[in-house]
Formats: C-alpha cells, sequence, structure tokens
C-alpha cells in the first residue's frame, strides 16, 4: 500500500479545513459588527420559548427589535411582568405591565351533561373529527369534541382533556395562543387571568335546542344580564357575554344561573389540581 | 451558443427543482410567501455563482492533482460551508441592507442539496470555469423561477375557503410541485443547436 494514498487525503483536506478556519477566524475579527450590548442583556431577560407570541420570529428578534426601539417591551406574555420589568431595568425605562391573560375553553359540556349524536370511530383529532356528518359526533354543534387537539398544541403543558372537555390550567397557561389557532370550533379564548366569573358554554342555538343537546349550556333566559348589578352582561346570538370591563366579580350570576353555564372556573382549578395529582 | 444552450438547459430543461428534485427542502420550506421566496432565490444565485467557481478551483487544482478526487463531495461540502460563513461576515459588514435581505437564507442554503447537486454536475460533465459558471447560474435562476411560481401559487391558495380541510396547507403544496414538475418535463422536448 502506497502511504502518499493516506497521507495526501489527509494533509489535503485537513489543510483545507485549516485554511478555512483561519480565515474564518479572521474574517470573524475583521468583519466584526459591533451589536448593541443591550441586545444580549435583553436577549436572557427572555424565557427563550420562541413561541412568537409576541409577533416576531423568535425571542432573538424581539430582543433586537425592543433594543432597536418603537417596540412595547411588554409583549412578552410567556414571561409575563416579571420579564417585562427586567427589560424595563435593562432599557432604563418604567414598563406598564400588560394585564395578564390565559387562554380559557368555552365549554363544561362534559360526558356526563352533553349527549352525543353518534360514535365517532375515525382519527382522534379534533381537526379531523369536526369534518364527520355535523360538525362531530357531540350532539352540540359548538361544543368542546374533547380530541385534544389543543392539548397537543400547547407547549407548557397548560391543557388537559378532563371528561371529555378541554380544561385550562391557568398557573401553566403562557397566553401563548397556539390552542385558540387549531381550536376548529373556536371555543378558545383569551380572558383576564384575574376573571373568576366566566360563561363557559359556546351554543348559539335557542334555548329548547341547548337544553336538548346538554345540560349545561347557556339557554338564553337572561336571568343573568337582569340580575347583573352593572350591566356587563349582554345577550349576544343567544349567549350570555360578559364585559369584562364592567364585571365587578361579585358571581350574583353564577349563582342566579339555572343551567350553571356561568360559574367560577375556581371549580376547574379545583379539577384540575385533582387529575393532575391523579 | 453552447453556453447559452448549457444555461436554457440547466434553467428550464433539467431543472433543478422540478426534474432533479435537488433541494426540495427548502423548495417547500421557504415557499409560502412571494417575497421569501425571492430573498431564497436572489440567495442561492448568489452563493450558486461563488460556489461554482470555488469548487471549480478545489476539484481541478486540489483533489485532481493529487488523484484523490473521490473526496470531492467532502471537500465540497467544507468549501460550500466556508464560503457561505465568510461571504456572510463580509455582507453584514459591508452590505446590511444586503445582508438584511438575504437574512436567514444565506446560512439555510449551505445545506442546500441544490448547491452540491451543481458542483457534482459540473464535474460530471467536465465543464472549464466559464461553463461551470454558467451553468450555476442557469441552475440558480431555474431555482428562482420554481420557488417563486410555487410561492405564487400557494399564496392564492391560501385565500381559497372551498378546499377541503384535509388538503389545505402541506397536502396541495405538494400536489402542486407534483403538478409543476409535471408541467416542466415538457422542457424536455425542447431541441438546443449544440447539445
Amino acid at each position: 500500500m502506497d502511504i502518499n494514498n493516506l497521507i495526501y487525503p489527509v494533509l489535503s483536506i485537513g489543510g483545507m479545513g485549516l485554511v478555512f478556519g483561519v480565515v474564518l477566524g479572521y474574517a470573524n475579527k475583521k468583519f466584526h459588527v459591533p451589536v448593541d450590548p443591550k441586545v444580549p442583556l435583553v436577549r436572557e431577560a427572555l424565557p427563550s420559548a420562541n413561541c412568537g407570541a409576541c409577533g416576531f420570529a423568535g425571542c432573538d428578534a424581539y430582543a433586537a427589535a425592543v433594543v432597536g426601539g418603537g417596540v412595547p417591551l411588554n409583549l412578552c406574555s410567556v414571561g409575563g411582568a416579571s420579564v417585562a420589568e427586567n427589560i424595563g431595568e435593562i432599557m432604563g425605562v418604567s414598563v406598564e405591565t400588560a394585564n395578564p391573560q390565559v387562554a380559557f375553553v368555552k365549554c363544561k359540556g362534559t360526558c356526563s351533561v352533553a349527549k352525543e349524536k353518534y360514535e365517532y370511530d375515525g382519527i382522534k383529532d379534533c381537526r379531523q373529527a369536526v369534518i364527520a356528518p355535523g360538525e362531530g359526533p357531540k350532539a352540540c354543534s359548538d361544543g368542546c369534541l374533547g380530541f385534544a387537539s389543543c392539548v397537543r398544541a400547547c407547549e407548557f403543558n397548560a391543557l388537559h382533556i378532563i371528561d371529555g372537555v378541554a380544561v385550562v390550567y391557568n398557573d401553566n397557561c403562557v397566553a401563548c395562543g397556539a390552542c385558540i389557532k387549531v381550536c376548529p370550533k373556536n371555543l378558545i379564548e383569551f380572558v383576564p387571568a384575574s376573571q373568576e366569573v366566566l360563561v363557559e358554554c359556546n351554543s348559539k342555538l335557542k334555548g329548547k335546542a341547548v337544553k336538548e343537546n346538554c345540560e349545561v349550556g347557556c339557554i338564553a333566559c337572561s336571568m343573568c344580564v337582569k340580575v347583573c348589578p352593572t350591566q356587563a352582561i349582554t345577550m349576544v346570538n343567544n349567549l350570555a357575554t360578559i364585559d369584562f370591563e364592567k364585571c365587578i366579580q361579585c358571581g350574583l350570576c353564577a349563582t342566579k344561573c339555572p343551567t350553571k353555564a356561568i360559574s367560577k372556573p375556581l371549580k376547574a382549578h379545583e379539577t384540575m389540581d385533582e387529575a393532575v395529582s391523579k | 451558443m453552447k453556453l447559452f444552450s448549457i444555461f436554457i438547459s440547466a434553467f428550464l430543461i433539467n431543472n433543478f427543482l422540478l426534474v432533479k428534485f435537488l433541494g426540495i427542502c427548502s423548495f417547500l420550506g421557504v415557499s409560502k410567501k412571494t417575497e421569501t421566496a425571492k430573498g431564497m432565490g436572489l440567495a442561492v444565485v448568489f452563493v450558486m455563482f461563488l460556489a461554482s467557481f470555488m469548487t471549480y478551483g478545489v476539484y481541478n487544482w486540489i483533489l485532481e492533482p493529487l488523484h484523490i478526487t473521490y473526496l470531492s463531495t467532502l471537500a465540497f461540502v467544507l468549501v460550500i460551508a466556508a464560503l457561505v460563513q465568510f461571504v456572510e461576515m463580509v455582507i453584514k459588514k459591508t452590505q446590511p441592507t444586503l445582508y438584511k435581505a438575504l437574512g436567514i437564507y444565506l446560512p439555510l442554503i449551505t445545506t442546500n442539496c441544490a448547491l452540491l447537486g451543481m458542483a457534482v454536475i459540473n464535474i460530471g460533465e467536465k465543464y472549464n470555469l466559464i461553463e461551470s459558471m454558467v451553468n450555476a447560474l442557469g441552475a440558480a435562476f431555474g431555482y428562482m423561477l420554481a420557488i417563486v411560481l410555487l410561492a405564487g401559487l400557494r399564496e392564492r391558495m391560501e385565500e381559497s375557503d372551498n378546499m377541503p380541510l384535509c388538503f389545505r396547507g402541506l397536502p396541495i403544496s405538494l400536489v402542486t410541485a407534483g403538478l409543476m414538475a409535471i408541467a416542466f418535463l415538457g422542457f424536455s422536448g425542447l431541441k438546443l443547436g449544440g447539445m
């Protein structure tokens, strides 16, 4: 065996690698572009979820935009108030912290209270089930299908299916909006994290039809509208809707609601804790 | 005339994306918007042109004299990666606007198989330096043509409400790309003088 067969490849490829390495190392120094030292600082303050909830391509892009100016400092919903404060410290400005929000599933039609039209045996995914006849197996065509598309979309382990309905675990929710995008029923929306009184129904049908499908749906009886001391509740499309600006969270509507479609989802917290501990 | 036929051949008849199926990952990955597709296309033109020059030099002046042409793939990957890194640093410093326009696409191309394919084809066809560069330009512009066409179609299809749910997004893009490839087969009937 000719020893050159071994030496030439090693020397040439290794030599090329060495030359390129030296050239690149030199170029790195020579063509170094000074970046604002604040950018890496802001970048470190961000939680590195790279979820894009701020509207930028990722944490790097948002950090650069923050230092570039003209961008609100409190866009990072994952980090929330504490991260916004840290960024504000780095940038030397005080930050108005955004009202923290959480995702909320507007349905409480669990297996025991909501009827099914038929047995669905297809792909276990909401976006697949929804193209089955009647927009899925659930009798209520606005209700949660419970095939966990949102659970799979959530990167923060904030959603769980409990008794056939998706429930948000507020402590984990960072309001990135990933679940909102995948829900084919448009059941999930943002609500202020401090809001305790919520309408847990999405059915736009009239009272009788709702009642036939689900025991806990909003039957548009307007009891809550009448009882609300601050006129925060209105009936929109046969569905009670709470204006969070006006609501003082007295809970009168929740006690009056005959089907308990309005309730304090603190209850959801408790069931969630149970489910998680199981 | 030879150069022209090489260019047209790489541009249409042997289009890298739609006939040779090289660089498909970026073809589907970066073709959601016409704007980004254009950026990617331009970056490919830029890098391919430089890489054809570099790989020609490495092959003919280093690998062949030492009789180690079997290492060409390894050497090409090395050369292309280093070249792209270097070019990125240079334009970051000297041409910030161009750097912004090319953005993330420049480093992405480093691992693009179309680039390696171009280098290997240049060797296989025994092109000289000028022919290699013309071939690279043709291939790169062909790449740009195909990716911009697909991006335009995908933008239009995004608007469609009637499409069945199961087809939306990637599935219909794959079908479209397949149909485009069939359409580009039609160019194989082109007869060029001197080919």
